[in-house]
């Protein structure tokens, strides 16, 4: 039998049509083609082709950035998830949570978005700790700061607004305390300073009615409007501006020369 | 009683198993010394420390007799009380932890030491160990959106230890004349393979962590809501802590809204108000003093352990309690705080406090406000406007010429104003201040 050298089968595997319609690029394991698979895949090209070395360092980097956009896929995905089960009624809303409390096999669901949403507040502080100590933010990356703060603030807010739906004692409690603030706001406040100044004929304009806390809750305390306007804030609103600032975020990371150093 | 020794009993396995972690934790460190570092004594000595936690806390531990389960001596319990609860241990705590910080950061070539560092930890690890069989400290240090707090705490110790460590040796090769270590990985590698493994590897670890989180603890869910149960204490989400204490000290409309405000203004501005080139893209402490020190001010001092302190010292009626003390709703604190305006017209000149005719004008009403509040008055303005030039032209003249008038200015603002909380705590401890301007009928108390 003539013997024929046969080809390994990983090789066979990508250079099947099927292989090379998905992937742009030859399997990185020269140094040639470590460079296009950076260049040539969708995934991948938010890096650069090489980075310093301190930019890859652990003990440089602590990861902080990376694992908080890791958590905010986490956050994502079983946030899709949690949707599906959940319906932000008064009749409806602590039920849904109850049932999948008790009534899902192995469900880690909820304790998964909710672990993962006070992981993301800490390394999202974290990760400003490191920039702050690094002296990150200083010239060419000033506006990239700017940009994180914005973030930081998102994220708490994102934390915030979930925190409610579950509505329970601690949701809605823990809501009241922090939106009572709002009551207090200056000139926009029904109990703030100066809001007194907004009156026409001594009709005071600015009242529990229709103050900055208010607006904020949908009515004068933390009820089913208020349960409605934070999921939509939390499921749709405040990801959205968070996901578009990430991008921001992250380009600029590429356009100012890395994550840290002067140009 | 009874409660107390079912609450060991349950306690016992975990702590148990606790102890072993700590003793795979130091058994790593000593293989970690001995293969790598040969120091061989050191290597012994951690793995002494490591043999009392297998050898003699875990399995008194985990025998379940509540009078073998090691806890923390009843002195230092008591101690630790009697200092940090009532008005007393808010003025106990925040020196505590400002002079604790202080010490640290002078002290921090010799806490940057491996083995203080780890002295520390080791230290910490076993106290909440020993606590835990306390049921009060258990209920509040154990309840699960406590958890993160207690895992921030150790993080960030261990986080500002490896930045501190960092810029201690970058400074001190600074003094001998040599670049930053970051200056040496100046070379560039290929992100494929060396980054995408790495934060692949990083995916995995926070995966697996997340789900024995998530297993290990459940998500709390309270009863459902009601509108008439109002809980006691009532609190904010954990991260909004530092805010709620704000509140003792200040009204709503300064701790919720302004100040919250002057914060996240006052980050951003950072990158434009910090002119010092230096310490860019390396870690530094000697190069930075001003910008590092009054960073960690504001996150350390006046962020986190006001956190920790909300989270777990605060209990019903916004009391303080201590760490071991039972969090009694009927405990109540004597408040007589009183106004500046009270203690100047009513305590100094023994008159009356002015007060406007009942139906007075607008305008002779503001008038008779402006004469009570006068002192208040000046002294906010004069905080506020008069110290910024007083201190352009003193101890920060050179970041006045440096920064020019417009940053300077919003530079001292910004630090006035971080500066007015622990102010007005000194204020309140000392001399039992309550407002130092009082217009309550225009909602206007500062």
């Amino acid at each position: 039998m003539p013997t024929t050298e046969k080809e390994p089968l990983g090789e066979i595997i990508r250079e099947s049509q099927l292989w090379k319609s998905v992937f742009r690029h030859p399997a990185p394991i020269d140094r040639r083609n470590r460079v296009v698979v950076m260049l040539t895949n969708f995934f991948l090209h938010l890096h650069p082709v090489s980075i310093k070395k301190q930019g890859i360092a652990l003990s440089y980097t602590w990861c902080m950035g990376g694992v908080t956009f890791f958590l905010f896929l986490v956050e994502t995905i079983t946030g899709v998830l949690l949707m599906f089960y959940y319906r932000p009624t008064l009749e409806w809303a602590y039920n849904d949570i109850l049932a999948l409390r008790d009534a899902t096999s192995l469900g880690i669901l909820r304790e998964l978005h909710r672990w993962g949403a006070h992981a993301m507040v800490i390394t999202v502080w974290l990760h400003m700790y490191r920039v702050f100590l690094t002296g990150s933010y200083k010239p060419p990356r000033e506006f990239n700061w700017v940009v994180g703060v914005v973030l930081l603030l998102l994220t708490l807010l994102l934390s915030f607004t979930g925190y409610l739906l579950p509505w329970d004692q601690l949701a809605i409690w823990a809501i009241t305390v922090g939106s009572n603030m709002a009551r207090a706001t200056p000139f926009l406040g029904h109990e703030g300073p100066g809001h007194q100044l907004f009156s026409v004929a001594g009709i005071e304009m600015i009242t529990s009615g229709s103050d900055a806390r208010f607006g904020l809750l949908g009515a004068r305390f933390v009820g089913e409007e208020t349960l409605n306007r934070f999921y939509v804030l939390h499921c749709i609103a405040i990801p959205l501006a968070a996901a578009f600032l990430l991008a921001i975020h992250f380009w600029r990371v590429r356009k100012d020369g890395g994550i840290s150093g002067p140009l | 009683m009874h409660s107390e020794l079912k609450h060991i009993t349950a306690v016992a396995p975990f702590l148990g198993s606790f102890y072993v972690v700590l003793f795979l934790l130091n058994a790593v460190m000593a293989y970690y010394l001995w293969h790598y570092r040969h120091k061989t004594a050191a290597a012994i000595f951690w793995m002494l420390i490591g043999g009392v936690y297998i050898c003699v806390l875990s399995p008194l531990a985990l025998s379940g007799h509540a009078s073998m389960v090691p806890s923390m001596p009843e002195f230092i319990r008591n101690a630790a009380d009697r200092a940090l609860q009532g008005t007393m241990g808010a003025v106990v705590y925040s020196s505590a932890s400002f002079l604790g910080l202080t010490f640290l950061y002078l002290g921090r070539r010799f806490f940057v030491k491996w083995w203080v560092a780890w002295s520390g930890l080791n230290l910490a690890l076993l106290a909440l160990g020993l606590s835990m069989t306390n049921q009060n400290f258990y209920s509040i240090a154990a309840k699960p959106d406590n958890v993160p707090i207690v895992g921030l705490v150790f993080l960030l110790g261990f986080f500002t230890w490896l930045g501190t460590a960092k810029a201690v040796e970058n400074d001190d090769r600074a003094e001998r004349g040599l670049p930053p270590t970051e200056k040496d990985d100046d070379e560039k590698v290929l992100v494929w393979p060396d980054l995408v493994y790495t934060e692949l590897i990083c995916m995995i670890v926070l995966t697996a962590v997340l789900l024995v989180w998530g297993i290990g603890l459940k998500a709390p869910l309270e009863e459902p809501a009601s509108r008439v149960k109002t809980p006691n204490p009532s609190k904010a989400p954990w991260y909004f802590l530092g805010l709620q204490e704000m509140l003792v000290y200040y009204d709503p409309w300064m701790a919720g809204v302004v100040l919250p405000s002057v914060v996240v203004l006052g980050l951003m501005a950072i990158p434009y108000l910090d002119f010092n080139p230096r310490g860019n893209g390396y870690y530094t402490i000697s190069q930075r003093q001003f910008s590092y020190l009054t960073f960690q001010f504001g996150f350390l001092v006046l962020w986190v352990t006001l956190i920790v302190l909300g989270t777990f010292l605060r209990g019903p009626n916004w009391n303080i309690f201590g760490p071991y003390e039972y969090w009694d709703p009927h405990k109540v604190e004597a408040l007589n705080n009183v106004n500046l305006s009270q203690m100047f017209w009513e305590n100094l000149l023994h008159r009356p406090l002015p007060k406007a005719p009942t139906g007075a004008s607008g305008g002779a009403m503001a008038l008779v406000i402006l004469e009570r509040e006068w002192l208040g008055i000046a002294l906010t303005l004069g905080y506020l406007v008069l110290l910024p030039p007083i201190m352009a032209t003193t101890v920060f003249r050179r970041f006045f010429v440096k920064m020019g008038f417009i940053r300077f200015m919003l530079m001292s603002n910004l630090m006035l104003m971080m500066m007015s909380l622990p102010i007005k705590m000194v204020l309140r401890w000392t001399f039992n201040l309550k407002y130092i301007i009082a217009i309550p009928e225009f909602f206007l108390n500062l």
